[in-house]
C-alpha cells in the first residue's frame, strides 16, 4: 500500500523572516508504522509536521506522500490522505456542534448527506464520544475536545495520521484513554511529543530532532537508552525508564525548609 | 474581566438555541431569512413620525419566540445591550424638530419625540426579528441560506469568518485582561502605553490563533464553500411561512390595525 508511506528528501524550510526551522530533514515512513517525533521546544518539530499535509511548502528537498510529491498543485491530494491533529483542539474545533465539526470535513469530501451522518457516527463512536454529538464543542472538556478533535480527522479516513503534541493538556486519565484509543489506530502513525512515556508505549520507531536537523532515528527503545543523545537533544529518559526512585530508597522526601528564618 | 467571559458565553448560545427542535426551527433557513427580511424591509418603510402602525407588527418575533421556545428575556437583554446606538442616532431630534404634533389635554408631544420613540421601536423591532432569525436557524445556516439566495460568495465567507473570529478575538482579549488584572491590584484604568501594548499583542496573537484555525479548516478541505446538513428543501411549510407573514406584513403596512381598532373601541365608548 505505497500511498501510506511518507518520504522527506533532504527537506530545507526557512521562514520569511530568515529563521532557518528546518536544515535537510530525510526519513521514510512506511505503511503502518507508528512514529514519535521528539526534540526540545523549537526543534522544528510543529515546522516539520506543517510540510506533511501541505500547510508549508519546502524551500528545498522534496517530500512524499505515498505516490504524490508535495507541491502547490498537489496539496488537496496530499491533504485528503494526511489527516493532521492539532495541539490545541480549541483550533480545530470551529464549526457550532460537535455533529457540524465532525461532519465538516467529509461534506468538503463531496459525500452524500447519508454516507457523511454515518461517517460522522463511526467516527465519533470509535473515539467514544457519540453522547455530545448535539453539544456545541466549546462546552466539552479538554479530553473530550482531544477526542472529537480526532474523529473530525478520523471522519475523512485518511491513510496516515499526524499528530502535535496530543497528549499535552490532559490528566493522566484522559491521557490514558487517549492511549489506548491510539493504540487501537492501524492507520500510519506520525506523533510529534514531549510526552516519551507516550512515544515509549505507541511508537517503535522514534525520530530525533534537534535545531532543525535530524540526530537520530532507531527503534524507540534503543533510542531511549541513549542519555547523551537525549541530553544533548534537550530531551530526558522517560520516566518509565528511569527506575523507581521510592522503591530504590534514592527518592528525595520534601523537607520543609528550617534554615531561614521567617519574620512576617 | 469576569464581564468580558460572560459575554462571551451569551452570544454563543444563540448557536445553542438554533439546535432547538421546532416546526419554526426545522424550516428551511431561507424561508426564515426571506420573511425576516420582508419583514425589516416593511417596518423601515413607514413614515418617520410613524408609531401606532409600527405596534402590531411586534406579533412577528413574538410568535416565532413563543412557538420556537426561544428566552424572551434572554433576546430582549440582547436586544437593549445594542440599544445605545438607536438611541443616539434619535436623541437629537426633539431638539432639532419642536413642531408641537400632539395635544392630550395639558400634555404636547413634538414631532421630534414622535420620531425618536419611532426610531427606537423600529429598532427593537427589527434587530428583535434578526436575533430571533439567528436564534431559531444559527449564523453558519442563515449564512449558507444567503448564499442559496444568490448573494455574492466572498461577502458570505467574509460574514462567516467574521462570526469565527469574534469568539477567537474575545478569547485572546479575555485572556490578556486577566493576566493584566492580575498584576494591577487597586490602580484603576489603563495607562495609554499598556493599552497600546495590550492592543498590539491582541492584534498578533489572534492574527496567530486566525491562522491556525484558517490551517485546520484547510486541513479539511475548506474550500470557501461552507457546508451543512440541515433540510434545504423548500415545501409547503415554508410556503406558508412565506406567504402567510408577508401578506400579513403588507396587510399591516396598508391597512392601519391600531388606528382601525382604536376607532372601533372608540366608536363603541362613544
Amino acid at each position: 500500500m505505497s500511498h501510506h508511506i511518507v518520504e522527506a528528501k533532504d527537506l530545507y524550510f526557512s521562514y520569511p523572516d530568515g529563521t532557518k526551522a528546518v536544515k535537510g530533514i530525510s526519513f521514510r515512513i512506511t505503511h503502518g508504522e507508528s512514529v514519535a517525533v521528539v526534540g526540545a521546544n523549537g526543534a522544528g518539530k510543529s515546522t516539520l509536521l506543517q510540510h506533511l499535509n501541505g500547510y508549508l511548502i519546502p524551500s528545498k528537498g522534496e517530500l512524499r506522500i505515498g505516490e504524490v510529491m508535495l507541491t502547490r498543485k498537489n496539496i488537496y491530494a496530499i491533504r485528503r490522505s494526511v489527516g493532521m491533529v492539532f495541539q490545541d483542539p480549541d483550533d480545530q474545533l470551529f464549526m457550532p456542534t460537535v455533529f457540524d465539526d465532525v461532519a465538516f470535513g467529509p461534506l468538503n469530501l463531496g459525500l452524500s448527506e447519508e454516507d457523511v451522518k454515518v461517517k460522522v457516527h463511526q467516527a465519533l463512536e470509535t473515539v467514544g464520544m457519540l453522547h455530545v454529538i448535539k453539544r456545541p464543542p466549546y462546552k466539552l472538556s479538554g479530553g473530550e475536545k482531544r477526542s472529537v478533535a480526532i474523529a473530525t480527522v478520523l471522519a475523512m479516513s485518511p491513510d496516515i495520521l499526524v499528530m502535535d503534541e496530543p497528549s499535552s493538556n490532559l490528566d493522566p486519565l484522559a491521557r490514558r484513554r487517549l492511549i489506548g484509543l491510539l493504540k487501537g489506530f492501524h492507520h500510519t502513525k506520525i506523533i510529534a511529543t514531549h510526552d516519551l512515556d507516550m512515544a515509549l508505549e505507541l511508537c517503535e520507531r522514534t525520530i530525533v530532532i534537534h535545531d532543525g536537523r535530524l540526530t537520530a532515528d532507531s527503534r524507540t527503545l534503543d533510542l531511549f537508552q541513549n542519555e547523551s543523545l537525549l541530553a544533548e537533544s534537550g530531551l530526558e529518559k522517560p520516566i518509565s525508564m528511569q527506575g523507581c526512585h521510592v522503591c530504590s530508597g534514592t527518592a528525595k522526601q520534601f523537607q520543609p525548609c528550617t534554615t531561614v528564618n521567617h519574620t512576617h | 474581566m469576569a464581564k468580558l467571559d460572560s459575554q462571551l458565553f451569551q452570544i454563543d448560545a444563540l448557536d445553542e438555541l438554533a439546535s432547538g427542535d421546532s416546526i419554526f426551527h426545522n424550516l428551511d433557513p431561507r424561508a426564515k431569512l426571506v420573511t425576516t427580511l420582508v419583514y425589516i424591509g416593511t417596518v423601515v418603510s413607514f413614515g418617520k413620525y410613524e408609531v401606532s402602525a409600527l405596534i402590531p407588527f411586534a406579533i412577528y418575533p413574538l410568535v416565532l419566540i413563543s412557538v420556537g421556545g426561544l428566552p424572551f428575556f434572554y433576546l430582549a437583554e440582547r436586544v437593549l445591550l445594542v440599544a445605545p446606538f438607536a438611541f443616539f442616532i434619535g436623541i437629537l431630534n426633539p431638539f432639532f424638530d419642536q413642531t408641537i404634533m400632539i395635544h392630550l389635554g395639558s400634555f404636547s408631544l413634538s414631532g421630534g419625540w414622535i420620531s425618536f420613540f419611532s426610531i427606537m421601536l423600529r429598532f427593537l423591532l427589527t434587530v428583535g426579528s434578526a436575533l430571533v432569525l439567528i436564534a431559531l436557524t444559527g449564523f453558519h445556516a442563515v449564512c449558507m441560506g444567503l448564499e442559496k439566495l444568490g448573494v455574492p460568495r466572498p461577502f458570505v465567507v467574509q460574514l462567516l469568518f467574521l462570526y469565527r473570529y469574534l469568539f477567537v478575538l474575545i478569547d485572546e482579549a479575555s485572556r490578556i485582561i486577566r493576566a493584566k488584572s492580575l498584576r494591577t491590584f487597586n490602580s484603576r484604568g489603563t495607562k495609554i502605553g499598556t493599552f497600546g501594548s495590550i492592543l498590539g499583542h491582541l492584534l498578533l496573537r489572534t492574527m496567530d490563533r486566525a491562522q491556525r484555525i484558517h490551517l485546520a479548516m484547510c486541513c479539511r478541505g475548506f474550500d470557501g464553500h461552507v457546508r451543512l446538513i440541515c433540510p434545504l428543501k423548500i415545501g409547503w411549510k415554508e410556503m406558508v411561512f412565506v406567504l402567510g407573514w408577508v401578506l400579513l406584513f403588507f396587510s399591516m403596512r396598508f391597512y392601519h390595525i391600531s388606528e382601525h381598532l382604536g376607532l372601533m373601541i372608540m366608536g363603541n365608548i362613544l
